[in-house]
């Protein structure tokens, strides 16, 4: 039994594609959870989605960070349970201090929609177990504040502990500047929490996890957290 | 009490709007431009209060909502 809660903030729009993938994958039906609600329920992990949440007032995700659902989140994700935060998600999951850093205004100020190769750097997060370090997927990417930055003793720390999880890079897994597409601190696309149970990308896995979407290699996503919350018991 | 508060990013932290504000102004002919630099400008008006507990109020809002400590700076003056 798996069970995933899906929080929709006002202007979320990627929170039925991800509910859609993670019962196609898990097989395990997901709990849709409203950001007014006081509490999620006991659940497995939660993703925070993707979209433009209050309209991405102040500062992307800076209203959602302080919505009454998100105090619970914060203390459920403090006690443990894996939180998975996709584009307007991992802006939330900063924003709130789950994660460090903040996603700026893309270098180019344009909104880029398109897709991007990633290099895996880190395969032991509960979200990414069934990638292999250094494999380089496909997934798209569709925002116009996708920056990652943050002061260059927190950049260190979160290389020093491993904890990128996925980098911008060309077709055979080098992160270069060409292949940053949004001028992302060290081609930054993803980080997670000190323990690997929460963490933030600015790709999109819900959008290519089966072949007639153009790709399927977000599906091992949530095929990661299907064995990570199976494998205690097993 | 009124607080006029303005939220500036850090010295140091990129500013790609501030970029293609002073391209424009460039391709205005305003000449004489070295750097820009945007930011927010954000007018609360408080209830009554001292300005002691007022300069507390404001502190808590930068810290805890308008300003990302993490790349913006702020700064306020009350009025009354």
């Amino acid at each position: 039994m798996l069970r995933a809660s899906v929080v929709v903030f006002p202007g979320s729009n990627c929170d039925r594609d991800v509910q859609v993938a993670i019962e196609k994958i898990t097989g395990f039906p997901v709990k849709m959870v409203w950001h007014g609600d006081a509490s999620v329920p006991p659940s497995d992990l939660i993703v925070l989605p993707g979209g433009f949440s209050y309209g991405d007032y102040l500062r992307c995700g800076a209203m959602a960070a302080h919505s009454p659902i998100m105090r619970d989140v914060i203390a459920k994700a403090k006690a443990g349970t894996p939180v998975l935060g996709i584009c307007n998600g991992f802006q939330v999951l900063c924003e709130s201090g789950l994660l460090p850093g903040v996603l700026m205004r893309n270098a180019s100020l344009k909104f880029i929609c398109r897709d991007v190769t990633l290099r895996v750097d880190n395969d032991q997060t509960f979200f990414t177990k069934c990638y292999r370090k250094d494999q380089v997927v496909k997934l798209p990417i569709a925002h116009a504040e996708g920056n990652y930055f943050a002061d260059q003793e927190t950049l260190d720390r979160l290389e020093g502990e491993g904890r990128v999880v996925f980098r911008y890079c060309d077709e055979a897994g080098e992160a270069t500047p060409q292949s940053n597409p949004n001028g992302a601190q060290r081609n930054i696309a993803g980080i997670c929490s000190e323990d690997g149970r929460v963490v933030g990308l600015m790709p999109h896995p819900e959008r290519l996890f089966e072949l007639p979407l153009g790709g399927a290699d977000g599906r091992r996503m949530f095929e990661s957290a299907l064995v990570s919350v199976l494998e205690p018991m097993s | 009490m009124k607080a006029r508060i303005r939220i500036t990013l850090k010295n140091g932290v990129l500013d790609p709007q501030g970029k293609a504000i002073q391209n424009a102004l460039s391709a205005l002919g305003i000449t004489g431009v070295e750097d820009v630099r945007q930011g927010k400008y954000i007018e609360v008006q408080l209830a009554n209060t001292s300005e002691a507990q007022a300069k507390e109020t404001v502190e808590r809002m930068c810290k805890d909502l308008l300003a990302n400590s993490v790349i913006e700076n702020y700064s306020y003056e009350l009025a009354s």
